[in-house]
């Protein structure tokens, strides 16, 4: 199964394992309300251009909050090590409700691929077809995070050449702000 | 459970892309009809089972259609993976002495109501949080995905999808009930069709449908006084593996070996018949590529082996395994697949307007890719 980075536990802040007493001021709020996000009491879903945002779950929370902090962190179990995606209350390998989020190398590789056509929402179908991949994570091949390959941080879906998209191609996490306090992983190719 | 359930009635609406009556109307007339067709007053409907997605409330169905007192009703999750389990539900019940006579129902106005997928308020936070913000949108996204990977590993062609959808057009073209029964498909079509998600294309998705169904379950003994020829439920199951995530399973070890192959274990332990007694199938169709992984799934190859196995005219009548003989969810209607339900009741009766001759073993099969079941009906 997953590797495990060593000794990466003291480098998580300090609600890894009491998040769900408290959100931290920057993140999403993890009272439990459903579709609560950064953006205060009213619900945000979508992007000023129309894009939907991730709407984080208890949770799914802290995966966010690093994220607007441009780190790619998963779950892992505070006591056995074993990764977990997507992060849910207790580790399935020895049932510990304790957690940390270990910081991932951003490094993975292409492990499938779309081309969504129309009829799509109108915000995705102006660049359609775009692409939207699973990128499997070198530390944890069985973690394979939705995304888009882009030619930039902030370019558009469709701003790679769908012909340069291969299975096994390896690429490299950068993070792109969806809306004020939102952002989101994306990926470049590592040879475009 | 062996063989203690039968079915003896079905029922269905006309299938259109726009039919002008509510949900709650096409269920009764579905459900009215299945009892007709059983023989069975809607006074002596003890049980009621249907799908967490179906919007008509057991309750309303009861006093609309003059059920007596109710004593079994269930609803089962995961949309199409639901289908053989509202089945199995009301065959348990009765095994086990809760109940009498179990309907089991879908009506769904897909074809004229809403795209569940362009609610973009209605977020379900997990899981997709982690999937629709990047342009997972849809469920045709989602199947396409784990296709090429499936592509990939193991060689299926678009041909071998092709194939799966000319069969079920074949068939419906011979079925007046069908959507597309006078709507014949080509090569010519598959292959210059629009994409819809690529790797699949516009004749790779099901149809959008309005239409309602349903089936009547008794004991195997009170069968035998029923109008027709009672269809036994020799066996059946329900699959959620370890470590699922529902429809965007992309997170377990192989997300290409799904539900299916959970609950054909539990189908075949429970079963007299191995895949090579099974004379004519009905697989879950929403997209053409859950059809070969799915005879993957219940034994009918190997591992990689579901695309090869469609060629040579495989899934037509006279082939290996004739399947979907009604047009499936892809030609005939997309009602949540209990239209497959319906359809091997009609072969193992022998009066499928594709009629497998002398077929008595009929698999069916839900939702593969979500939590899923399966039926293994004989006559
Ligand atoms: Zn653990």
């Amino acid at each position: 199964m997953a590797t495990h980075p060593k000794s990466t536990r003291t480098s998580v802040p300090a609600q890894q394992t009491a998040r769900k007493d408290g959100a931290p001021a920057a993140g999403p709020d993890a009272s439990g309300r459903t579709g609560a996000t950064a953006s205060g009491p009213q619900l945000r879903t979508q992007s000023d251009n129309g894009l939907l945002l991730p709407v984080p779950d208890e949770d799914g929370a802290p995966f966010w909050e690093y994220a607007a902090r441009g780190e790619l962190r998963v779950q892992s179990c505070a006591d056995c090590g074993e990764l977990r995606f997507p992060p849910r209350p207790c580790c399935p390998r020895c049932q510990s409700f304790a957690d940390s989020w270990e910081r991932m190398s951003g490094r993975g590789r292409i492990w499938s691929y779309v081309l969504p056509h129309p009829p799509l929402l109108p915000a995705y179908a102006e660049q359609a077809p775009y692409n939207a991949v699973l990128v499997e994570l070198s530390e944890a091949p069985g973690i394979r995070l939705a995304g888009n390959v882009v030619a930039a941080p902030d370019a558009a879906l469709d701003s790679v050449d769908p012909a340069k998209l291969r299975i096994g191609a390896p690429v490299k996490a950068v993070f792109h702000e969806m809306a004020p306090g939102t952002t989101v992983p994306r990926w470049l190719l590592e040879r475009p | 459970m062996k063989d203690a359930a039968a079915i003896v009635g079905i029922g269905q609406t006309p299938f259109a892309k726009h039919l002008p009556e509510a949900e709650k109307t096409l269920a009764c007339r579905a459900v009215l009809d299945a009892l007709d067709d059983a023989g069975i007053a809607p006074s002596e409907v003890d049980a009621f089972a249907s799908y967490t997605m179906e919007e008509t409330e057991e309750v309303e169905v009861a006093k609309a259609i003059g059920a007596g007192d109710v004593t079994f009703f269930s609803k089962v999750g995961y949309g199409g993976g639901g289908s053989c389990a509202t089945v199995a539900h009301l065959a348990a019940a009765i095994a086990t002495g809760q109940a009498t006579v179990g309907v089991a129902w879908r009506s769904r106005k897909r074809g004229s109501g809403a795209r569940p997928w362009r609610n973009t308020q209605q977020q379900l936070p997990t899981p997709a949080q982690w999937t629709r913000p990047f342009g997972l949108l849809r469920p045709v996204d989602e199947i396409a995905m784990l296709t090429r990977r499936y592509m990939h590993e193991f060689g299926v062609s678009r041909d071998h999808l092709f194939n799966v959808a000319l069969a079920c057009r074949n068939r419906a073209n011979q079925n007046p009930a069908a959507m597309m029964y006078e709507r014949p498909l080509t090569r010519e079509m598959y292959m210059t069709a629009r994409w819809i998600s690529e790797p699949l294309c516009l004749y790779d998705n099901c149809l959008e449908t309005d239409g309602a169904l349903a089936c009547v379950v008794v004991s195997a003994d009170r069968a035998r006084d029923c109008r027709r020829r009672p269809v036994l439920v020799h066996s059946a199951a329900q699959g959620m593996p370890a470590q699922h995530h529902g429809m965007v399973n992309y997170w377990c070890d192989d997300p290409l070996e799904g539900p299916a192959w959970t609950a054909a274990r539990r189908l075949w332990e429970g079963a007299d018949l191995r895949p090579q007694d099974v004379d004519v199938a009905q697989i879950y169709d929403a997209f053409t590529a859950l059809v070969p992984l799915s005879l993957e799934g219940y034994g009918f190859c190997g591992r990689g082996e579901g695309g090869a196995f469609t060629e040579g005219g495989a899934l037509e009548i006279g082939g290996r395994l004739p399947l979907n003989t009604g047009g499936g969810g892809l030609s005939e209607a997309y009602v949540h697949g209990f239209n497959l339900i319906n359809e091997g009741v009609r072969q193992l009766r022998g009066t499928s307007t594709a009629q497998v001759p002398d077929a008595s073993t009929c698999l069916v099969t839900a939702g593969e890719g979500v939590p899923t079941s399966a039926l293994l009906l004989r006559s």
